[in-house]
């Protein structure tokens, strides 16, 4: 017997078929873009911490009432300096007695209250945080000719960070405002 | 001459669409690929803040998110106008944190335990109160690696 030619499969409406597919994934999943500010908790102990008796040049404290107001170094600033103010605090370009004695004693404290919003808050941090990465930058341009970004080498990102290193201690919130 | 005379007397040639199947694969393929599936219902009106400094996250199984802002109006009958916490599909208590936390842990490989991040997604208007106690709940339960979720912020401060 002659072997007969397999008849062609009807492939039209494969392409139906992967329609389907398709806008059911559409339907069911999501795009998520997640970003934000990536931070590391201290660990909990049950102890009270150690005091420690800093010297007072040392230390850049911002604390933020529950009326979103900031206070730093006892005077009230305005969200949008903060950010020069703690860049100068950390170099002390101009060596000035009353600001970090060197980048590496440099300890910012953070201390906001229950009813603080936030968003003020998350500003707040993000300066913070905008201050040291600002200086990282600087630092890294000036010694390797790169911008910082964690995409570099360990090495270079660990001599940058031993150099300036970020130090930021939150202090347990005050509970003056109304929480809503 | 009459080469060309011939031709237009013929029909349209059909357009062959045996490779439209394969160009829907791959669209499928793609959005199987950039996409998760979706998360379950947000109870909670969370508008995150804007912020300059970010970080992006990229390995989704590594993430856990925990909720938090007021309940939207379909749920302010049940729950009340007062800052909710929302794990996965339901408002939860402060003390169910640990148990979430063990409960998304199980499914990840213990050499990268070290690396999974929570992130917090808070709505910018609620105070820092409830975000406090949450945190001290991470704290306690050695779940160090926190994001603030934010969106990108364009404008000047």
């Amino acid at each position: 017997m002659a072997r007969r030619q397999a008849p062609e499969i009807n492939a039209s409406s494969m392409a139906d078929i992967a329609f389907l597919l398709l806008i059911f994934f559409l339907v069911t999943t999501e795009i998520v873009e997640d970003k934000g500010i990536l931070v590391k908790l201290p660990p909990w102990s049950n102890e009270p911490p150690e005091t420690q008796r800093l010297n007072e040049r040392n230390v850049f404290s911002v604390l933020v009432n529950k009326d979103n107001d900031l206070l730093v170094r006892g005077e009230p600033t305005q969200l949008a300096d903060l950010r020069e103010r703690a860049k100068e605090f950390i170099l002390n370009p101009t060596d000035r007695s009353d600001l970090a004695a060197s980048p590496t004693k440099a300890i910012i404290s953070l201390k906001n209250d229950r009813g603080t919003n936030y968003e003020t808050y998350l500003a707040v941090y993000n300066e913070l945080k905008g201050a040291y990465n600002e200086l990282w930058n600087e630092l890294a341009n000036e010694r390797y000719g790169v911008d910082y970004s964690e995409d570099l080498k360990i090495e270079v990102r660990r001599d940058i960070k031993g150099t300036i290193p970020f130090v930021l201690s939150e202090a347990e919130p005050t509970s003056f405002g109304e929480e809503n | 001459m009459s080469k060309f005379k011939k031709k237009r007397g013929k029909a349209m040639p059909t357009i062959s669409t045996a490779s439209l199947p394969d160009i829907i694969f791959m669209l499928l393929f793609f959005f199987m690929v950039v996409t998760v599936l979706r998360q379950s219902e947000l109870q909670l009106k969370v508008v995150t803040p804007e912020a300059t400094e970010l970080t992006k996250l990229d390995d989704k199984q590594l993430v856990n998110y925990i909720y938090i802002g007021k309940p939207t109006p379909k749920y302010v009958d049940i729950y009340g106008t007062a800052p909710q916490i929302q794990l996965n599909d339901k408002i939860s208590k402060i003390n169910e944190i640990p148990f979430f936390l063990l409960d998304h842990k199980k499914d990840i490989p213990e050499k990268k335990h070290g690396l999974i991040t929570t992130s917090l997604r808070v709505d910018g208007e609620i105070t820092m109160g409830i975000v406090t106690d949450v945190k001290t709940e991470l704290r306690k339960a050695g779940q160090l690696r926190v994001n603030y979720s934010a969106k990108t912020r364009q404008r000047d401060l």
